[in-house]
């Protein structure tokens, strides 16, 4: 296959796969929740790497599916999944795209953890009503990847991806 | 019992046994929390903790298995009790380690015993991100940062309890004093630790000893506790000597796969 072939074929591919929502916060696609690494042809077959956002997140099979399913509806039937950890995954790989999508969701989209060892306690606000007047209730969500937060102001409980 | 020290074949795939059976029974007893836990939000956080586990599990027995062609089901599901390589304290019930088989889980003993062991596997991961096989260093690099998060919630609730009521304080210190003697065979430098030390691929246990210290005993200072006096030193997991504990709960994790090899859901 010449190169820019592959390259287009590459792109179209990636496009496909990149559409895959996460099947538990199913506001943000897998590119944007940055755990889609990248998409390559290896001897004309599509090779995706993807890379969990916790060891145990137990979306993991459902999305190596989804993504093998995307390909197979855009004429890639073959396609291999790959998982890989390193880089490990941090909340800091989430486009801004998927932070603003997680807001608008209801889920508080995590401060920066940036480079040091112990994640930043900047204010956390209200996905709802904007308040910075909000608490921490669990370390733990709903998800491997969520802590529950409530606010102060308007009452209501909210998700929040937690920094890692 | 000179003969049960020597280094198994495979040095490599014995030393990702060890460190996945740490996670994959802490993981076990963290799960039967599910639906049982004092509250919902730990009953969450429990299960989360415990998912955790098993992830690192999964990924150090596929690495173990990977030497024989064994898969992590095979390594999970299909060894007896003398094969596994955990360390005992992983494998101490949930009501601590002189509760009877079955008996209810107790919330003091989890926590303290997932801040000791938590320290433990948080310190061990931080020194194992450089470790010359890169595929443990990778697992590593992931389970770290989830390891901060338990170490967190553990000493939170120590704090809360040991610095709470006087029954709260007094069912944690009952629980430090059940559970410490068994922190002793986290440190020990057995002849697979040595070789791995040697060989670049872990940490040589002993040295874990200080990073643990620091994390574990201001937890432990700000929840009012004491340490125990020195006391026994129940050892023998990483040879697969095991407390009669693992056997019931393993009987729990395979009985399924045993009765329907290949089960799948």
């Amino acid at each position: 296959m010449a190169l820019h072939e592959q390259r287009e074929t590459a792109v179209t591919a990636w496009d496909a796969a990149a559409s895959v929502v996460d099947p538990e916060i199913r506001v943000v696609t897998v590119a944007e929740l940055g755990i889609l690494r990248d998409v390559d042809t290896v001897d004309g077959r599509v090779v995706v790497t993807i890379t969990p956002t916790y060891s145990g997140c137990p979306a993991m099979d459902v999305i190596r599916r989804d993504i093998g399913q995307a390909l197979a509806a855009h004429g890639y039937p073959d396609a291999e999944v790959r998982t890989v950890l390193h880089p490990a995954w941090s909340t800091d790989m989430i486009s801004e795209a998927g932070r603003q999508k997680l807001a608008a969701a209801g889920i508080a989209p995590p401060s920066p953890v940036g480079a040091g060892p112990v994640p930043l306690r900047l204010g956390v606000r209200c996905p709802r009503c904007g308040s910075p007047d909000t608490e921490e209730l669990s370390r733990f969500g709903s998800t491997a990847c969520k802590a529950l937060w409530r606010c102060r102001a308007c009452q209501e409980p909210f998700d929040r991806v937690k920094p890692l | 019992m000179t003969g049960d020290h020597r280094v198994p074949e495979g040095q490599l795939a014995q030393y990702a046994l060890r460190v996945g059976d740490d996670a994959l029974i802490a993981a076990q007893r963290l799960a039967e929390w599910s639906a049982r836990a004092p509250e919902m939000e730990e009953d969450i956080a429990l299960s989360n903790i415990a998912l955790d586990q098993l992830g690192v599990a999964r990924f150090l027995l596929s690495l173990a298995g990977g030497a024989d062609g064994r898969s992590e089901d095979d390594l999970a599901y299909l060894r007896d009790d003398a094969e596994f390589r955990n360390c005992l304290l992983a494998e101490v019930p949930n009501g601590g380690p002189t509760a009877p088989p079955g008996a209810s889980g107790d919330f003091g003993v989890t926590m303290v015993k997932l801040l000791l062991l938590g320290a433990y596997q948080l310190c061990l991961y931080e020194r194992l991100v450089d470790s010359s096989e890169a595929s443990l260093a990778e697992v590593a690099g992931k389970a770290r940062k989830e390891s901060r998060y338990h170490v967190d919630h553990a000493a939170q609730w120590t704090v809360r309890l040991g610095d709470g009521t006087a029954t709260s304080q007094a069912r944690v210190q009952q629980a430090l004093d059940d559970l410490w003697p068994y922190t002793h065979e986290l440190f020990e430098d057995d002849p697979l630790a040595v070789w791995a030390a040697e060989a670049g691929v872990g940490p040589l246990p002993s040295s874990l000893r200080a990073a643990w210290d620091a994390i574990v005993l201001p937890v432990l200072e700000e929840a009012t506790l004491t340490v125990p006096p020195a006391g026994w030193h129940p050892t023998g997991g990483r040879d697969g000597r095991h407390t009669e504990h693992l056997s019931y709960l393993l009987a729990e994790l395979q009985v399924l796969h045993r009765a329907h090899p290949g089960a799948s859901w």
